[in-house]
């Protein structure tokens, strides 16, 4: 090749290789903007009802469309306690699945069930909301909620929590279902963290006479316990932004109860069901608020969840 | 001594028990729930929902309207969507190593990939239903594209990291610049597990119903312009199942069964067809 000709050829690659780095970079940088964005449109959105209320739109539970009185407390209050009655159900059982995953099931098993686990994770959320609607809240309603009544909720300080009129739609059936939602979520993390525990260290207890469960319990718990912490992080955020699972069992009342089998509200539920229907500025605007805390909050609970599974990975990377 | 020992071992047991109860409730709801699908939504899957539209309340009907609006959102979105999300992600594998932006977007796409959707449904109403005054098909369209984007970020990232790095140095040993060393061997070596990273997107949002709500809405009738209000199966079954109407329910689960069909045989199916791809390098 001519040397003119050799020189072209490099001019023009250095020139598209400096556009198609650039290229990737610029959408590197939207995903960025698009973060900025959301939050943006969202505190655009939302300023009528920052203005009208201020702070107090946190800690007050009107909600009358009527009078244009918002406050957001008991979507807030719905949404922690249903996502905390999810964690408290899915803590235990997703460990005890990350156990089976890694430890005991047979090797030709391993993988099927961990997909079937997955499968749970890819079934669309209004699919629990339906199921949970017709086929979960009435036997729920039947069976369960007379025994806690009769059983708990005489008891007393946590008795209050769990009497109440057996409608099956609630708080409570609300949070089993996230429960279930969020299961597959924190069981694969947890799985995937035991799994970088060096063998070496298991067989070394193994080797000093540890049963499977002191293995797992003083060896590999500790040893990954902030990426087990961001996996359930990462469920908390889930949980905490689900949507129509929540929206079909909740009952989508604005009333603030004790009892755990009363209906309530969540900020998504209250997004997905009033929105569309809301009418003037403020009602609208009080509604992009609540979307606005929830983001907020997930977005707080999810970059603590990453900031810990980083840190597990980066100590991973030291000890090898 | 002894009691030392049995008490460890009872522990152990109990312990071990527990985890295999705690598996067997996982299977135990999803079998639940599927059958509960099959259940109900096989008898109402008859052929009228291939071919006829969407009900009022009391007349026989079927889906199409929605199966087809939501075929052309899922298409749309992903189009969108794959492209951005592939860019971005080589950049986060191949340029990412030096500079600030590389951490921060690694960083607000984790974030974002489980950030409620709701919000991003929130975030087109306002950036573009509000705009152009009404609700579209090309609204929806851009929530789940917004929702494919960070998946797809993810997946391309982590397939271009399991790239030998002795693959690029023999390219760039022969003369290759660097756009042809990406674009051809790099990305190329990847492919397998970048489809399956866009199959997931796709699972993702052909079930979302949340950012729905706010942007493409609904429509009864048959619509083929995405810039109209625009039917789609999430919304129709939210809408149909939380209604009184015996048909319009029983309508709503052929639609759960057809969405979690579809959604679960793509799950399966990029599982398996990223094994095999694998399994053969």
């Amino acid at each position: 090749m001519p040397t003119f000709l050799r020189e072209a050829s490099l001019k023009r690659h250095t020139v598209l290789d400096l556009l198609f780095r650039n290229l990737t970079r610029v959408s590197a940088f939207g995903v960025l903007a698009l973060l900025m964005a959301i939050l943006a449109s969202l505190v655009v959105g939302s300023m009528p009802a920052i203005r009208a209320f201020g702070f107090g739109f946190l800690t007050s539970s009107d909600w009358d469309p009527v009078s244009e009185q918002f406050g957001a407390l008991i979507p807030i209050v719905g949404t922690l306690v249903t996502s905390a009655i999810a964690l408290t159900i899915a803590i235990p059982v997703s460990f005890g699945i990350a156990l089976f995953l890694t430890e005991l099931s047979p090797r030709v098993l391993r993988r099927p069930l961990g997909i079937a686990i997955e499968l749970l994770a890819g079934i669309p959320s209004i699919i629990y909301g339906m199921w949970g609607l017709f086929v979960f809240a009435p036997l729920f309603a039947d069976h369960v909620e007379p025994w806690l009544n009769d059983h708990i909720g005489t008891m007393p300080y946590i008795g209050p929590f769990f009497s109440g009129p057996p409608m099956g739609i609630g708080v409570l059936t609300a949070g089993i279902i996230l429960a279930i939602m969020v299961i597959p979520f924190i069981a694969s993390v947890m799985r995937d963290v035991f799994e970088v525990v060096p063998t070496l260290l298991k067989e070394s207890a193994y080797g000093l006479g540890a049963t499977t469960w002191e293995v797992m319990w003083r060896v590999v718990l500790p040893y990954t316990r902030i990426g087990v912490v961001g996996g359930i992080m990462l469920g908390l955020g889930r949980a905490l932004g689900e949507t129509m699972a929540i929206t079909f069992v909740i009952g989508n009342s604005h009333e603030l109860s004790k009892s755990l089998l009363m209906p309530g509200n969540s900020i998504a539920s209250a997004l997905a069901n009033e929105f569309t229907e809301a009418y003037g500025e403020l009602y609208t605007a009080a509604l992009i608020e609540l979307g606005l805390i929830l983001f907020f909050i997930t977005f707080v609970v999810l970059s603590l969840a990453r900031y810990m599974l980083f840190k597990l990975g980066k100590r991973e990377g030291q000890a090898t | 001594m002894l009691n030392l020992y049995t008490r460890r071992r009872i522990v152990n047991a109990i312990g071990l028990v527990i985890s295999m109860l705690a598996m067997a409730f996982g299977l135990f709801w999803l079998c639940w729930i599927l059958w509960t699908l099959l259940e109900h939504g096989l008898p109402a899957l008859t052929p009228l929902v291939f071919s006829q539209m969407t009900p009022p309340p009391g007349s026989s009907g079927g889906l199409l309207n929605a199966i087809v609006g939501s075929l052309a959102m899922t298409l749309v979105g992903t189009l969108i969507g794959t492209p951005i999300g592939i860019l971005a992600g080589t950049y986060l594998a191949e340029f990412g190593q030096r500079g600030w932006l590389a951490p921060i977007t690694r960083f607000i796409n984790d974030v974002l990939l489980s950030a409620p959707s709701i919000v991003i449904g929130l975030f087109v109403y306002e950036i573009y239903v509000i705009r152009v005054k009404h609700f579209s098909g090309w609204a929806g369209a851009l929530a789940l594209s917004i929702i494919v984007i960070p998946i797809v970020i993810r997946t391309t990232e982590n397939m271009l990291r399991l790239v030998p790095t002795t693959l690029r140095e023999a390219a760039a040993a022969l003369g290759a610049p660097q756009w042809k060393i990406i674009n051809f061997i790099t990305l190329r070596a990847a492919r397998a597990g970048i489809i399956t990273g866009v199959m997931l997107a796709i699972a993702r949002i052909s079930g979302e119903t949340a950012p729905l709500l706010f942007t493409a809405l609904n429509n009864q009738f048959w619509s083929s312009d995405m810039d109209q209000p625009m039917a789609n199966l999430p919304v129709v079954i939210f809408q149909f199942a939380m209604s009184p109407y015996e048909d319009w329910q029983k309508l709503a689960w052929a639609g759960a069964l057809l969405i979690t069909l579809s959604v679960l045989t793509l799950n399966i199916l990029a599982r398996v067809l990223f094994r095999q791809k694998s399994a053969s390098h």
